[in-house]
């Protein structure tokens, strides 16, 4: 019996993982060999997708990319013994997974997505075993002990969030996690909401006992259909499982399913809880916080996906165990997103510490298009273009923070020489102009003020003319930065302030020292 | 039109199934848009009377979010990715060949009523940009080949 593994997850699909399993699937029948397909999640190595995987004595066998033509000669060779062009040896021994700290991402490219077998076997429900045998201050203890910080962005310390909904007096609290992944450039939800969706559920399960929660929203964005029907089929799964009620007290944590709508600014957490409530995605001011005053105007632990995801790993393993990985106040792990021009794209799980450089060049292996590297956005569109001369900046939130850059969500896109970064400064205010949910000034008027200061800068021939439109831009990004009430339009600025520092010539401005 | 009162079951089922889940808009005019296609003019009362809010909000929800149709679609939607990691591999150029291709902007729907094009913004196929999602099916690694074969089998399809 052959026994594969290809992938299920849409990006794999994408790239014809579908047609790749129905081509095995044919040849061995038209052969009379028994085979069996296994559709597990994906392993995150895109740019070998569609990856297949050959169960043998030493493990995993990797063949990939494979195209539907080339399955003929892949069963002859897998006959043989293996011997193939695309063959890439121990899936584990390839050096762009070996190298990885694999915590949230454990099971990625090992599981089915919707086996409660699978997730058991590789160690699910240890953290939730655990923490339902916990006073719920105890675990609020080692979720701050670990060091955790909201992965959605803002990387604010989690087990603050956590203890200020615990001592909230409310009747009903909620758990909401925002699985509204619109930054450009990342993937990371969309991957684990696809591949290990018990994971998040663990995770909220184990929020809602510890806040005393007792209801949970996964809003997840229209764009990701697969993910909303692998976390429906997941939350009815570990339902009828008894999961959802792990004490025993009869009284059982919902669950429920959102979608948003093509909203970008309802990733915003207090646009999405309107959002949830049936409104307009229109943010609020804070105070009062969601953590008192969330949902429906309750309590409200709101997390990213890979926030609550981590929660399970911190209980099962210890606050210590997660805490060791990291470097100053940026603890843990963050699975970074390859994305854009670059030669290996894919997801690349490590302990904060690393440089851009070691990601992008050697996890990226640089451009794809193999032309000289440009800049890279980190953190999505709100995220700063880093040149490469900032590219031995360790990922860090503070080392960042410092360079006028942010982490954000770990997305990483790559630019080749090619990329027009006044044609990327106009965009980033095009699409805060089109996305803005409205309420605040700066916002709403400053993203269509600026798309107009960068076409009249570009257009003039007048060197004088053309520094005076780059101040005001400047100011500007200043007064978005400042003056805005959310990230959208205060971090707008960073992708356009960023271009205009380190890519002057883009934007017909000749002075080299702006670029210090 | 008389057809249009032919969507009157449906929307009353899907109000009965869902006016009582808290922050039930969203979730209806999910369902309703499946159902029909699109949110018709005719719904809007009876949304708001079984919520009990006011024409005004219902319209402004759902001219808020992108997603909401107020006519029906083509047949088929394209929508291409536009955002930063397609751009760096060659999305406006795919851009331009749609446009010049089928003779449309960016937000246009064909003469036939086959195809209607509509940008995104990411997809999550960001590690094998340029992508693009057409009726609910995303494809990747996108080449002008591939994607000018993609919009001639949804007009071959139309003058069948």
């Amino acid at each position: 019996m052959i026994k594969l593994c290809i992938s299920c997850d849409s990006l794999a699909r994408a790239v014809g993982a579908d047609q790749v399993a129905e081509a095995f699937e044919r040849e061995a029948a038209q052969r009379q060999l028994p085979l069996q397909i296994q559709r597990t999640s994906s392993r995150g190595l895109y740019w070998l997708e569609p990856l297949l995987e050959l169960e043998s004595a030493e493990g995993r066998l990797g063949f990939g990319p494979v195209m539907p033509e080339d399955v003929p000669g892949l069963l002859e060779a897998l006959d043989k013994g293996g011997e193939h062009p695309l063959a890439l040896g121990p899936v584990e021994q390839i050096p762009y997974l070996k190298t990885q700290q694999r915590l949230l991402f454990a099971r990625a490219g090992i599981t089915r997505p919707l086996s409660l077998d699978d997730y058991q076997a590789h160690g699910g429900f240890e953290g939730l075993r655990k923490a339902a045998l916990m006073d719920g201050d105890a675990v609020v203890a080692a979720v701050l002990d670990s060091g955790l910080r909201g992965r959605g962005g803002a990387a604010f310390p989690a087990g603050i969030k956590w203890r200020t909904v615990r001592q909230a007096p409310a009747g009903q609290k909620y758990i909401v996690c925002n699985a509204d992944e619109g930054d450009s450039g990342t993937f990371a939800d969309r991957m684990l909401m696809e591949g290990d969706p018990f994971l998040l559920i663990e995770g909220m399960i184990i929020a809602g006992l510890a806040v005393g929660a007792s209801k949970g929203y996964i809003y997840v964005r229209s764009e990701y259909p697969d993910a909303i029907r692998v976390l429906n089929e997941a939350v009815m799964l570990a339902r009828e499982a008894g999961y959802l009620d792990v004490t025993g007290s009869g009284v059982a944590f919902e669950l429920e399913v959102r979608v948003g709508a093509g909203a970008y600014i309802c990733g915003e957490e207090t646009a999405l809880l309107e959002s949830i409530e049936g409104k307009r995605g229109i943010v609020r001011a804070k105070p009062p916080l969601p953590a008192l005053e969330g949902l429906f105007g309750q309590p409200t632990l709101v997390h990213n996906v890979l926030t609550l995801a981590s929660v399970p790993i911190i209980l099962a393993k210890g606050a210590a165990f997660y805490r060791d990985f990291g470097m100053g106040r940026s603890l843990g792990t963050l699975p970074f997103q390859l994305a854009g021009n670059v030669r290996q794209g894919g997801l690349v799980e490590r302990a904060f510490g690393l440089t851009l450089r070691e990601l992008v060049e050697g996890y990226g292996g640089g451009t794809a298009s193999g032309r000289p590297l440009k800049a890279a956005q980190v953190g999505g569109p709100l995220g700063a273009w880093v040149p490469p001369s900032q590219f031995d900046t360790p990922l860090d939130y503070e080392a960042f923070a410092a360079i006028g850059a942010m982490i954000g969500h770990g997305g990483v896109v790559v630019a080749d020489d090619t990329l027009n970064m006044a044609g990327m400064a106009r965009f980033a205010l095009q699409f805060c102009a089109e996305e803005s949910c409205g309420k605040c000034t700066p916002c709403r008027i400053g993203s269509t003020r600026g798309m107009e200061v960068v076409d009249r800068l570009i257009a003039s021939s007048d060197p004088a003319a053309r520094e005076d439109q780059a101040h005001l831009l400047r100011d500007l990004c200043d007064t978005m930065q400042y003056g805005s009430l959310c990230a959208m339009g205060g971090m707008t600025a960073y992708p356009v302030a960023s271009a205009l520092k380190h890519f002057p010539a883009d934007f017909g401005l000749a002075s080299p020292e702006a670029a210090q | 039109m008389p057809e249009e009162t032919l969507d009157l079951p449906l929307i009353q089922r899907v109000l009965d199934n869902h006016k009582e889940v808290p922050g039930a808009l969203l979730p209806i005019l999910h369902a309703i848009q499946q159902g029909l296609g699109h949110v018709p003019d005719e719904a809007v009362p009876e949304i708001a009377h079984a919520l009990n809010l006011s024409l005004a909000e219902v319209r402004g929800v759902i001219s808020f979010y992108h997603d909401f149709r107020t006519s029906p679609p083509a047949r088929h939607t394209l929508r291409l990715c536009r955002a930063e990691s397609c751009q760096s591999r060659g999305a406006e150029a795919l851009a331009a060949q749609l446009r010049e291709q089928l003779g449309l902007d960016d937000h246009g729907t064909t003469a036939d009523g086959a195809l209607s094009l509509r940008p995104v913004y990411c997809l999550g196929a960001c590690a094998c940009s340029p992508a693009l999602e057409l009726d609910g099916q995303v494809h990747a690694r996108l080449t002008p080949e591939r994607l000018q074969a993609l919009v001639k089998s949804c007009r071959v399809e139309a003058g069948a």
